[in-house]
């Protein structure tokens, strides 16, 4: 068993090894036809720009995109400077340096990479998955009797905080600043799932499909593994089953299958506000000029944030969301799950907490009503501020560094939910209605408290769940995703996820007596 | 400002100063020679076996004793003088109190084993014991093999802690089934099995005779006495029980059985003299418990009844129903009331015994023969609620009232499988009744009484 997850291992770690290799890979020559498709598809009327890729790139043999890329930025920057100082402003070209060399790069790719598809999909993804699948199945007898098996995870290299942590740390990080950023290099990565691009939407594949195929596939894989590890409690086996279903059904499938039939892009559980540019303007024209659909989903959007999540976090509390339905949250259940311990627990942490996550909301709740007031008056500005530069800085600053690089890449560091802890908007709206206005709450058996620890330790947003249980105080946290981890790993049976009734949900107790009449005290004030 | 001095800093005596502080605003000073700040001792497996750190098992963050004023001193008390109220340090300097707490728990019982004093015997009470099984204990390469002395929770603990890092554990039990002075016999066979089949060398009826030493005082092998067999090993745990931790007050006025003797008050002989904790020994036993109680929790609920008493609200200890929980390897183990084992059974106490078929999970509860009032319940594998069982104790509810709503009791996590109508099935098969599952009801759950 030991020798088959070694193997497993190796096999994983060469399927990632070319993987992580073929961004600087391949070779690139763009034929004349192709670029004027380009040219004509993107509706470029920069003779500049034309004439610079014609005699520099068009026909030459490329290795690679790091090659092939800085003579577009430069083709582009030289054509707008001479554009911009002789305000052509039909010839300037909008598109990003990135985007551009991204689509040029796609469709001059033509070496082995591109010629062997499939067989490069094997050798990255498919070793990936066979590898990673050979690494987790043995634990069905490894882990022996049902029951929590953290043995070991803080002697463990990659769960403490060990150099592999910090590796796979710096290969997130990475991953994500590639994807978001430099999304050229991401081409080769689009051409290993183009077949499967084109079956589902009828188009080659983009860097966000590879972000989404390669998002389906991780948390399919770690679902596996929580499946084994979690296999007596029937709790995280449906609750995994349910996030990995509306991650491959509703985020991935749904959406890629209503472009193929001419339909929006759209995902139907991803609410405002974590949708943040559900209202921007392009998305409400786009809508709008779809028609029936559009309607539908413009209507359901708002049926949705309005009526929908907030009613169902009175009955179930927000976990119906965070820990059974979102994206953001199915990752963090299930690639992020080795490393859930290492939340901060700290006061600190929690007021840090309390003010990001908040403003955030106060953030994307001011942008959207600029964005609205915008789109109504037809006005660029609100009270002198561009509300383009508005959506432009949450963009980067919250929906990419924030919810990708940082909520993500920090997983092996901060633990798995620091973007569902510290920044996401949604979360923050359903912990209000939570705290206030719920049904939810974790149940203590207060007495039998032994203070240990397991429950804190594995919270993933980082609930001293310790200090309420050993109070016998039901936890009614705004943060809590009622993942149901902390009454796994308790050792003395002390907390329950529970949907009571709303009465003597708040319980208060200063003193939890073991004397006979104030413990009968305790019962009554119930 | 009267000064409080606390002599521990275990759940006992912090519950204690964390309580006088809530209430008042004394000056507070908590002594230990053991850590810096205060750990659940109980957790201290789950830092072996890699869990947790021990920073974890810290319920509270460094800053806390300074914002609550509560002092902590590192030291070791070597005498206590009752007349001047001076506590005398093994450091050399001295503490002056105005009302004095015990509240030094327990040590591991020894009972004068050749060779149990070498390198590598272990208790697994103290962080210091902990400390000295990481280094005589690391992995399998250094201790080939591990015997464990004592059939009690604290040697399944540390079977379960040897086992993680695949250390080889032969587990030496006086009595001819685990545990069976507290457990029935149905779930003591139980546990049993549950121990061998996690590949531990459980020997039932078997006593230690020596433990043998190598040449440089360390640990060689243990003799077993009924067969005189000699068993090679790196590592010796002691475990069979716990002693009142308190030779240091030998010399004092302060009156001593095996623990320091306490009224219902917590109070010794000397005025402003308490003890509490697994150290306290009641004069006269409460109902059916010991006067001597090793359990995290009623050291928890000594401390909150002293604190009342010390600012001013005399309060006597009066423990509501008993109630345990701990965990066997896997296999979680809750109860409620009284349940008797084999021996020290009353006669009139009758058990209901029902176990699944396949799983290792059952329950056993406990009634009056005669008046079928229930009287307590044991489980295993099922979670149930506290509050629930203590309202129906009191109450003093019949049993066959306790088996018809027993769904209102359930606390397993949701879409767990539930058993209690296979439990009623069983019941009125055995007893002839006719009773029905009442449905969960969130009403009784939280009515008034």
């Amino acid at each position: 068993m030991k020798a088959i997850k070694t193997i497993g291992l190796v096999i994983f770690l060469v399927g990632l090894a070319i993987f992580t290799a073929l961004p600087l890979l391949g070779t690139f020559n763009l034929n004349e036809a192709d670029f004027n498709t380009i040219v004509k598809e993107q509706n470029i009327k920069s003779d500049i720009f034309i004439n610079d890729l014609k005699s520099n790139v068009v026909g030459k043999d490329f290795n690679g995109m790091q090659s092939l890329s800085p003579n577009i930025s430069k083709a582009i920057t030289n054509a707008n400077e001479a554009h911009i100082k002789n305000k052509e402003w039909d010839k300037k070209i909008y598109t990003s340096s990135s985007d551009m060399a991204a689509m040029i790069g796609k469709k001059s790719a033509n070496g082995f990479i591109a010629n062997n598809k499939g067989l490069m999909w094997l050798l990255t993804f498919g070793l990936g998955i066979i590898g990673a699948l050979m690494f987790i199945l043995p634990n069905v007898i490894l882990l022996g009797k049902k029951g929590i098996k953290n043995d070991g995870i803080y002697h463990e290299s990659a769960t403490n905080r060990g150099w592999i942590g910090w590796m796979v740390f710096i290969f997130l990080v990475s991953f994500y600043l590639v994807l978001y950023f430099a999304s050229e290099y991401a081409t080769n990565w689009t051409l290993l799932v183009d077949p499967i691009s084109e079956a589902l939407s009828g188009n080659p594949a983009g860097h966000w499909f590879v972000y989404g195929f390669m998002y389906c596939t991780v948390m399919t894989v770690m679902a596996v593994r929580m499946y084994i590890k979690y296999r007596h409690n029937i709790y995280q086996v449906f609750r995994t089953t349910s996030v990995l279903f509306f991650q491959i059904v509703f985020a991935f499938l749904i959406p890629e299958i209503m472009v193929r039939l001419q339909m929006p892009y759209y995902d139907f559980k991803n609410a405002f506000p974590l949708d943040y540019d559900f209202f921007f303007q392009w998305n409400l024209k786009d809508l709008i000029n779809n028609g029936g659909i559009g309607i539908f989903i413009l209507v359901w959007g708002i049926v949705l944030t309005l009526i929908i999540v907030p009613v169902m976090v009175y009955f179930f509390g927000k976990r119906w969301y965070c820990s059974w339905v979102c994206g953001c949250g199915g990752l963090a259940e299930t690639l992020g799950d080795p490393y859930r311990q290492h939340s901060d627990k700290s006061l600190f942490a929690w007021k840090v907490e309390r003010y990001l996550i908040h403003a955030v909301l106060l953030f994307v709740l001011i942008m959207t009503g600029m964005t609205l007031y915008s789109f109504f008056t037809e006005t660029g500005t609100v009270l002198g501020i561009k509300t383009s530069t508005v959506q432009s800085i949450y963009s980067l600053v919250i929906g990419s560094i924030f919810a990708g690089v940082i909520g993500t890449g920090f997983y092996p560091i901060f633990g798995n939910r620091v973007w569902c802890r510290f920044g996401c908007p949604l979360a923050a709206y359903l912990g209000f209605v939570q705290r206030f206005k719920s049904r939810f709450r974790i149940t203590t058996n207060g007495g039998q408290c032994i203070s240990c620890g397991n429950c804190s330790t594995y919270c993933e947003q980082g609930i001293d769940v310790r200090a309420y249980a050993q109070k016998g105080e039901n936890i009614i946290r705004s943060s809590c995703v009622g993942c149901g981890i902390c009454s796994a790993v308790c050792p003395r049976g002390v907390l329950k996820l529970e949907n009571g009734p709303e009465k003597g949900r708040i319980n208060p107790t200063e003193i939890l007596l073991g004397n006979d009449v104030d413990l009968m005290d305790l019962v009554n004030d119930k | 400002m009267e000064h409080i001095v606390i002599i521990g800093n275990g759940i006992s005596g912090v519950t204690l100063a964390r309580h006088i502080r809530k209430l008042s605003d004394k000056k507070i000073t908590i002594v230990s020679a053991e850590t810096d700040y205060f750990f659940s001792r109980t957790a201290l497996m789950y830092v072996y076996m890699g869990h947790m750190k021990f920073e974890h098992t810290q319920p509270y963050e460094n800053w806390f004793w300074k914002k609550n004023r509560i002092e902590l001193k590192k030291g070791y008390v070597k005498q206590v003088e009752t007349e001047t109220k001076t506590l005398h340090f093994a450091e050399g300097d001295t503490l002056h109190y105005d009302k004095l707490i015990i509240a030094t728990g327990s040590k591991p019982n020894k009972f004068g084993w050749p060779g149990q004093d070498l390198d590598g015997v272990i208790g697994m009470y103290h962080k210091q014991d902990l400390e000295q099984l990481e280094k005589y204990a690391p992995n399998k390469e250094v201790c080939k093999r591990a015997v464990i002395v004592g059939g009690g929770l604290i040697g399944i603990e540390l079977a379960e802690m040897l086992n993680s890092r695949k250390i080889p554990v032969t587990f030496l039990v006086r009595e001819n089934s685990f545990w069976n002075g507290v457990l029935p016999e149905g779930e003591s066979k139980m546990i049993n099995d549950h121990i061998k089949n996690h590949h531990i060398d459980l020997r039932l009826s078997t006593n230690l005779k020596e433990i043998k030493s190598d040449e440089n005082g360390k640990v060689k092998s243990v003799i077993i006495e009924e067969t005189g067999e000699e068993l090679e090993c790196n590592v010796v745990g002691l475990t069979a029980g716990v002693t009142p931790n308190v030779d240091f007050l030998k010399d004092s006025d302060i009156e001593l059985g095996r623990g320091v003797k306490v009224n219902r008050f917590l109070e010794t002989n000397i005025a402003d003299v308490y003890a509490i904790g697994d150290c306290a020994e009641q004069h006269e036993a409460i109902g059916n418990r010991r006067p001597i109680e090793a359990v995290w929790y009623t050291g928890r609920m000594m401390g909150e009844t002293l604190a009342q008493t010390i600012c001013g609200n005399k309060t006597p200890y009066k423990p509501g129903h008993w109630f345990n929980s701990a965990k066997f390897l896997d296999i979680e183990y809750q109860t409620y009331g009284w349940v008797f084992g084999e021996r020290g059974r009353p006669e009139y106490e009758h058990h209901f015994h029902w176990k699944h078929a396949k799983e290792n999970i059952c329950i056993t509860v406990a009634f009056h023969k005669d008046t079928k009032e229930f009287l307590g319940i044991n489980t295993f594998g099922i979670r149930m609620r506290h509050e629930i069982f203590d309202k129906w104790l009191t109450e003093k509810r019949d049993v066959d009232y306790v088996m018809s709503y027993l769904k209102d009791a359930n606390f397993d996590p949701e879409f767990f499988k539930t058993y209690e109508n296979d439990i009623l099935k069983q019941y009125n098969n055995t007893f002839n009744t006719n009773l029905t599952a009442h449905k969960k009801s969130w009403k009784r759950i939280f009515s008034k009484v």
